[in-house]
């Protein structure tokens, strides 16, 4: 320990500014949850699958030389090899470009048909939650009705009216999608609505649209983007499920629940069938949940400023 | 007089993402039979962690004990196990919380609550708890207890919950009750109900209490001795007129500043402290308050401050009684300087 | 209370209605019709159609429909010949019943005990392998958990039946396949709940009072962190049925699903209709008994409404 001298009890007083000083560096908003994604090996690693996945959904199916409806009697169920990566199905064709072929359809539909509910809830949630009143108290009555309403059986009855198709599947998600993020978008302006922030905004005179784009939207978009993301692989499922009770997809064009329906029917003779679509499907919804949480955690605000 | 409770130079720290936080630091007390002790200070300056320390209540991980001894009728709290603990939590030593609206169990009778107190106790009949529960009811002010014991709490107003903590931290009959800012978080009408129900229920039964506050006012209405804390360390010990009268100590002086009293006049202005509580992430080297004491010399940013003796209660921790410091009014010429033990 | 729940009901009757109203008018929008794929003369088609209603207005149709609903008659199937609706769902019913009880019991039970003990085990190994489950669990669609049940406990290892549905061992699987969803759902939601619980002010108080750490997760935290996951059993139960239309058509059962998926494929609109209503009157009154059993069970909603 140092020497306790005399002159060491000279007197200084006050020294605020010292205090002052030791604050945190001053990171943005979308700055700092994009540093959490990345520092989250988990989501990090979860968003680079997805972007693989894109990837080989858009330049497999170019590459190969086979094509995903060339049938070839000669090349029926044919297990893993060089020549066809993921085997063959019963009618020859190719799977490793009907997997990828899948992957089009499928991801088409899950990131459309969440985009799509994502905006359209938000929107209805945004407007019905901002302005209150009679808006918002008819918008609730509809919702509340809609939301008792099993929504897959009403997804079910609209493929049939509709007929098959990529943008019938879309559409008919759309139709009772969109009520989820509509609920949980309101739920939360509502609550911003009533907050200190916007209240004295408003006393200052801001006009509406202002406090709409600068104050309401930035905190309930991370709210968005993640609601999003996480209904991305249910509608994939919706899709799958659609498409295996043959509501979805018609052939020769493919999309993983086909091919997993496909599969299926030969379980008991070539398991590799179900084994190729089954790991797509659950690797690309774990890989979505995943990044969800992730995104979660990074838009926090509780959790903000933290590491 | 001999100590119920002994706390020697107990530190506790927590474990976070950010790092170690050293919450408390080498703080040393005692309570008496029969005594209300206070402990006051700013938020976060570690009074609430060093009274969950007495009961272990404060969650390990991730905190944990970085030394120290609490001594409990001559045993040390720190040593034992989870068993032994039960026995002295609610029977030995009771708790009041700050916060009544979340400090009780929304789903659970008031009486039930009441009554777990007696878990332990396996001869108890149900009859008996009941009627205890009863007792303790009245006791704290409750009057139609036979409706009330079949209440959930929130059929009961803030100031009703909190004679209900009250009741249950007393119906074990404990040697000590620490209350851990019991008003806070109550009207003020409802705060000096509160507070003269604690000191006639401290003389009824003769049990201890620590008094939790950042309030002085409190503390001049109830208590006997008192702990000033700042930044996880007592700076300032004594008898209540000791620190009113006698202050010792810069911080202690500044809180005293910063109350408006009943001769404060019209226009003259409190004078607050200035600046915020130090980062215990990295509390300070030397003396923790040195940033924002106006009487701050060079020497206690560089060396954590001696313990200096004014009367046989009265202790400071600061540089100003070392003999080379200038004269000042908190100077004592009779200050002793304790040795390290 | 009493207020409460007739608000509930009230709620309940409309959405009801909105369902019916929307159900017929989207099957009379299906394309094709039930008799296209039967080789009969026009005559007949005439006579089966009025026999039906099938001539008459949409209006007419939709008034006599309404008017045999309210009687408790959905009518006769179009396809299967003198087969009432009713009949049908009382002989199918039993089974998805069955077997959606089964589910949602393995669902519940396992989901809360892993969302406890992970939640108890906070940051350790434990609390790793119950996320991991709760993840993948969420991440495998039902007809692909039940393929791949099928393939490794029927198929590969021989130890369990994969079609029909005849003894308890033929349950298993099924149930398992409908099930591992919702528990996902439950343990994730109850460890989040838990450990809200966990560190609250109530848990420190029993603490205090010197209760044993059994006596506070059961009697403390348990029973408050389990409201939230008591609110979403109404979609809980939603999501269990329809994992039981692909697994029933998966494991041979003849249950409702079965049924349902087929006699869409059929065009047989009556079916369909009475089908359709069945669930969603049985899903809404499920969430009806959910949310009366949530005022039940949480004191603060239960008086709340009794003292108006």
């Amino acid at each position: 320990m140092a020497e306790i001298t005399r002159e060491k009890f000279k007197v200084v007083g006050k020294n605020i500014s010292s205090m002052e000083s030791i604050s945190r560096p001053n990171i943005g908003y979308w700055q700092d949850a994009w540093r959490r994604i990345r520092k989250n090996k988990v989501a990090f690693f979860s968003l680079c699958l997805i972007g693989l996945y894109i990837i080989l959904a858009i330049f497999a199916p170019i590459l190969s030389h086979y094509t995903h409806y060339t049938q070839n009697v000669n090349e029926m169920n044919q297990s893993f090899s060089s020549s066809h990566w993921f085997g063959t199905d019963s009618l020859g064709r190719d799977l490793w470009v009907r997997a990828w072929m899948g992957a089009r359809v499928s991801l088409t539909i899950g990131f459309t048909a969440s985009i799509i509910n994502g905006i359209i809830g938000s929107l209805v949630g945004g407007i019905s939650g901002y302005y209150g009143g009679k808006v918002d108290l008819l918008i609730q009555r509809i919702v509340d009705v809609l939301y008792g309403i099993p929504s897959m059986i009403i997804t079910l009855l609209l493929m049939v009216v509709l007929g098959n198709g990529v943008h019938c599947l879309i559409i008919a998600m759309i139709c009772v999608g969109w009520i989820g993020s509509c609920r949980t978008v309101r739920g939360e302006v509502l609550k911003l609505r009533e907050s200190d922030f916007v209240a004295a905004a408003k006393i200052m005179g801001v006009k509406d649209i202002v406090i709409i784009v600068k104050h309401i939207l930035p905190n309930v978009m991370g709210l968005i983007i993640t609601s999003v993301t996480m209904a991305i692989p249910n509608a994939i499922f919706q899709e799958a499920f659609l498409s295996y009770i043959g509501l979805g997809i018609s052939p020769p064009d493919c999309s993983w629940g086909v091919l997993a329906k496909e599969g299926i029917q030969m379980l008991r003779v070539y398991p590799y069938q179900v084994f190729v679509p089954a790991f797509m499907i659950c690797t690309t919804m774990l890989a979505l949940n995943l990044l969800g949480d992730g995104l979660r955690d990074a838009f926090d605000p509780k959790l903000r400023g933290t590491e | 007089m001999e100590s119920l409770l002994e706390v020697k130079n107990l530190s506790f720290s927590f474990r976070t993402y950010g790092g170690v936080v050293k919450a408390v630091r080498n703080v040393s007390f005692d309570v008496r039979p029969g005594e209300i002790l206070g402990i006051v200070g700013e938020s976060g300056c570690g009074k609430s962690v060093t009274a969950q320390c007495t009961m272990r209540l404060n969650p390990e991980p991730p905190g944990f004990f970085e030394g120290g001894e609490i001594l409990y009728k001559g045993e040390d709290i720190l040593k034992m196990n989870e068993k032994e603990l039960r026995k002295i939590r609610g029977t030995e030593i009771g708790f009041i919380f700050q916060d009544p609206m979340t400090s009780l169990n929304p789903t659970m009778k008031i009486g039930k609550q009441i009554e777990e107190v007696f878990i332990k106790n396996k001869e108890m009949s149900h009859a008996e708890k009941k009627q205890k529960a009863m007792e303790i009811l009245r006791l704290v002010g409750i009057s139609d207890e036979e409706r009330r014991y079949n209440q959930y709490p929130h059929e009961l107003s803030g100031g009703m919950k909190q004679r209900v903590m009250i009741a249950i931290a007393l119906v074990g009959r404990p040697s000590i009750v620490i209350a851990d800012e019991p008003t806070t978080s109550l009207d003020v009408t409802i705060e000096a109900q509160i507070l003269d129900l604690l000191k006639e229920l401290q003389k009824t039964t003769g049990t201890s209490i620590i008094m939790i506050t950042h309030d002085l006012g409190v503390i001049a209405k109830l208590c006997d001795r008192v702990l000033v804390m700042y930044g996880g360390k007592v700076v300032e010990k004594g008898l209540v007129n000791e620190i009113f009268y006698g202050t010792a100590h810069p911080y202690t002086k500044g809180l005293m500043q910063s109350i408006a009293k009943l001769d404060t006049k019209k226009g003259e202005k409190l004078h607050p402290i200035e600046g915020t509580p130090p980062d215990l992430f990295a509390p300070p080297k030397g003396c923790p308050f040195a940033a924002r004491c106006e009487y701050a010399m060079e020497i206690c940013s560089e060396m954590p401050p001696e313990t200096y003796d004014l009367s046989e209660e009265h202790m400071t921790c600061c540089w100003l009684q070392h003999e080379f410091a200038p004269d000042n009014d908190l100077r004592r010429p009779d200050a002793k300087k304790r040795e390290v033990e | 209370m009493a207020k409460y729940i007739l608000k509930r009901i009230g709620l309940s009757i409309v959405t009801l209605l909105v369902l019916t109203t929307i159900v017929f008018v989207l099957v009379r929008l299906m394309p094709g019709d039930p008799f296209s794929s039967d080789k009969m003369t026009p005559e007949i088609r005439a006579n089966m159609e009025a026999y039906y209603g099938l001539d008459k207005s949409l209006p007419e149709q939709y008034i006599t429909y309404m008017n045999n609903l309210l009687h408790g008659d959905l009518g006769y199937s179009m396809k299967y010949v003198n087969q009432s609706v009713n009949r049908i769902i009382a002989d199918a019913f039993p089974y998805s019943a069955d077997l959606g009880i089964r589910a949602l019991i393995f669902a519940v039970i396992f989901g809360v005990t892993l969302g406890v003990v992970a939640s108890l085990n906070r940051g350790k190994k434990l609390d790793a392998v119950c996320i991991i489950i709760a993840i993948i669990g969420t991440s495998i669609p039902d007809f692909i958990m039940g393929s791949l049940l099928q393939y490794f406990f029927g198929i590969r290892w021989g130890l369990l039946p994969v079609a029909q549905y005849t003894s308890v061992a033929h349950t298993i699987l099924p149930s398992i396949a409908v099930g591992f969803y919702t528990l996902a759902m439950v343990s994730r939601l109850m460890r989040a709940s838990m450990l809200e619980v966990v560190t609250s002010d109530y848990t420190k108080t029993a603490k205090a009072k010197g209760l044993s750490k059994w006596r506070i997760t059961i009697k403390h935290q348990i029973r408050n962190a389990i409201m939230p996951v008591v609110t979403v059993l109404g979609p809980l139960v939603a999501s269990v049925l329809t994992g039981t239309f692909v697994i029933e058509a998966l494991f041979a059962i003849p249950g409702l699903g079965k049924h349902y998926v087929q006699s869409i494929s059929n065009n047989d609109y009556t079916l369909v209709l009475g089908m359709t209503i069945f669930f969603g009157a049985f899903l809404i009154l499920m969430n009806l008994v959910v949310d009366i059993l949530y005022g039940i069970i949480d004191p603060r909603i239960r008086l709340s409404g009794k003292g108006k």
